[in-house]
């Protein structure tokens, strides 16, 4: 069971740049850590597929096995886990994240 | 049952000796944590490893009984 789930998860962060594993949608978070990481993309102005955990629950448990880490939400950028909400968030502030992006040659609106 | 600071501390500690680490109750509310974590043990590690060794210190709690801990590791202060 476990490996169609995996081979799901990674479909999905092979096909697209960016992925957020979250609770709820981009539109509509539904946890705070996850809105944090929303937030912390729509400033950056970069494009990313969000995958709503809460619909899935084969999802919610598969991609904690995926990445041996416990929480949600999880950031992939080009098919690599980047981390969860604590993460991000300090990355961002230490411009890390925008290093991260312009190095995989994903673009992104502003430099913030 | 939602964990005190003090446990989150030892079982930091248990798992990581030599960590240096101080806990934020963040709302007062006994659920949501900030730990601010410093060990030598972080040396030479990317962001997701180091909060790899505190979750194994966590042995499993992340996500159960501990929903909200927010972690903030460093090799140094």
């Amino acid at each position: 069971m476990e490996n169609i789930i995996f081979e799901r998860i990674k479909k999905d962060i092979e096909t697209n740049d960016v992925v957020l594993f979250m609770k709820g949608t981009a539109a509509f978070p539904q946890c705070g850590f996850s809105a944090a990481v929303v937030q912390v993309l729509s400033q950056l102005g970069v494009p990313f597929k969000d995958i709503n955990v809460l619909e899935d629950a084969a999802i919610r448990q598969g991609i904690k096995d995926f990445t041996q880490w416990p929480t949600i939400p999880q950031l992939y950028v080009k098919g690599e886990f980047v981390g969860g909400c604590d993460i991000v968030r300090e990355m961002f502030v230490a411009g890390e994240l925008q290093e991260l992006l312009k190095e995989k040659g994903v673009s992104f609106k502003n430099a913030a | 049952m939602a964990m005190t600071g003090q446990e989150i501390i030892d079982l930091i500690r248990a798992g990581i000796p030599d960590a240096d680490v101080r806990i934020e109750d963040l709302r007062g509310d006994g659920d949501h944590y900030a730990a601010h974590i410093v060990s030598p043990s972080f040396k030479g590690l990317s962001r997701v490893q180091q909060h790899q060794l505190v979750y194994a210190a966590l042995k499993g709690k992340m996500g159960m009984e501990l929903h909200a801990l927010s972690i903030h590791t460093a090799a140094a202060k």
